[in-house]
């Protein structure tokens, strides 16, 4: 039992944790692209606030939720402090270094795309998340989608975020399974694959709806919007 | 003649691990294209000591590629640009007339510089004294076929006892990790039956020296795998995470 425990001491421990609470949140990010579906359904955005409305009366949800945020703020603190570790492992930089002839650029920088997603998320959180469930807004949460989404800068970042997300889903997908001890010479090929096409429907599934809104394509945010 | 070209050395000096060090530029004129990046040095050490100056300390052994000696950081890789090279087998015909080249030690906490371009990776020698060998205290050496092993796992086991230990892995690391040594050397003894009675002890006991020796932690960036002049797969990383994972739940 002590040695399970000393085990999250170690660098090897460290990237476990790192490694479960990203595939705990990409199995969440499928639900939330499942919900956002809901809301092409071109019913004034009925099923989706139907859906909204099921999660925050639903107990194992709400249960869930605290894993959830649970997850985030283990998955953010866990990356700082293997940062501030790895930092102290080289103190002295190169002063030629050619990190691009051995590895991506994104591989090397989930720090930076993970600091950027999490900025974008406490955003995120506050637009749609707080005003809801703290501040007793009562509007129609489709409404109040179509209407952010008419903002250039709310639609701008939240495309560049899903770019960024993809990117570091990318990396972290098959970055956890290694961690996790799951390559070898037959499971890597098919994981970076499941992973690239994973970061792919992140980015695009979620990438759709600040384009498809802001620039009102098929009529999905007028029908909202009852206009 | 017509196989010499000029090149400029752009070299850390550094007269020990207290003071710190500088670059120091040197021209090297007439660089015969069919001698190895160690023998270049050579002849400007040649040339230091003749004017009466400090020659610079690199380390190097068998120039063959396979001792792990020699450990430079040529223009920002590990062992210069080459795949699968150490510096010693890396030749001066891939460098090209008038260009400067920028010679640096391994930079790492665990890897403290020396003098100029050496440094002390005892860091590694603690992984290995903390269990990278086998323990047969007592009887005669048993006949190599009383041991049936699975030509496949053989092979695995010696695909990861080729790492020469230089350090290439930890230098091109951006967390100056050394996952990739220390998975090679747990690996080639988790694959094998003679490995098996320490199989757990090993890897628990080889990754607290792995972190002590003050190594970063792996982020799966491959810059190791890309960089072994052995080309040691990360897929031994893998398996180190999954012997660690089974000892460290199995321990009693």
């Amino acid at each position: 039992m002590i040695a399970a425990l000393k085990m999250f001491y170690s660098t090897l421990g460290r990237k476990l944790v790192m490694a479960l609470t990203g595939l705990f949140l990409a199995v969440f990010l499928l639900e939330h692209l499942y919900g956002n579906l809901q809301l092409y359904k071109m019913d004034g955005g009925l099923a989706f606030n139907e859906y909204g409305e099921f999660l925050v009366h639903n107990i194992v949800i709400r249960t869930v939720e605290f894993a959830l945020f649970g997850g985030i703020l283990l998955h953010v603190i866990d990356a700082l402090f293997l940062t501030l570790h790895n930092r102290k492992a080289r103190p002295v930089r190169y002063a030629v270094s050619h990190q691009a002839g051995n590895s991506t650029w994104f591989s090397r920088n989930m720090g930076l795309t993970g600091s950027i997603i999490l900025v974008f998320l406490v955003i995120h959180l506050k637009t749609f998340f707080v005003t809801h469930r703290f501040q007793g807004v009562d509007t129609s949460m489709a409404q109040d989608v179509a209407v952010a989404f008419q903002s250039n800068w709310y639609a701008a970042l939240y495309l560049f975020s899903m770019v960024l997300l993809g990117a570091h889903l990318n990396h972290g997908f098959q970055s956890a399974f290694q961690t996790l001890g799951w390559n070898n010479h037959r499971y890597m090929k098919p994981l970076k694959i499941v992973g690239t096409l994973f970061a792919l429907l992140v980015t695009i599934g979620f990438g759709s709806f600040p384009i498809i809104f802001y620039f009102d394509l098929f009529g999905v945010a007028s029908n909202i919007l009852g206009q | 003649m017509g196989d010499t070209i000029n090149l400029k050395l752009k070299i850390w000096r550094q007269k020990n691990s207290k003071e710190s060090g500088r670059f120091e530029i040197y021209d090297m004129p007439g660089v015969n294209t069919h001698m190895s990046f160690l023998e270049m040095l050579d002849v400007l050490n040649d040339r230091l000591i003749r004017e009466g100056k400090d020659p610079v300390a690199f380390d190097h052994d068998c120039r063959e590629g396979i001792c792990g000696m020699c450990s430079m950081y040529i223009n920002g890789r590990a062992h210069g640009m080459l795949k699968g090279t150490t510096t010693c087998q890396l030749h001066m015909r891939h460098f090209h007339d008038g260009e400067t080249v920028t010679i640096e030690p391994w930079r790492a906490t665990a890897f403290p510089v020396i003098r100029d371009l050496v440094v002390d990776r005892t860091g590694f020698e603690k992984i290995m004294q903390a269990g990278g060998y086998v323990s047969v205290n007592t009887g005669n050496a048993p006949d190599a076929n009383n041991l049936p092993i699975e030509k496949s796992k053989a092979d695995e086991a010696f695909d990861a006892a080729a790492c020469i230990g230089c350090g290439a892995c930890v230098a091109s690391c951006k967390n100056a990790s050394a996952m990739l040594f220390l998975s090679a050397k747990v690996s080639q003894f988790a694959l094998l039956p003679q490995g098996e009675p320490e199989r757990r002890e090993r890897v628990l006991r080889m990754v607290a020296a792995h972190d002590e020796a003050g190594f970063g932690s792996c982020t799966n960036t491959g810059a190791c795998e890309a960089e072994c002049p052995k080309g040691i797969s990360i897929s031994h990383i893998a398996r180190l995470n999954r012997e660690y994972l089974r000892a460290s739940l199995s321990q009693e």
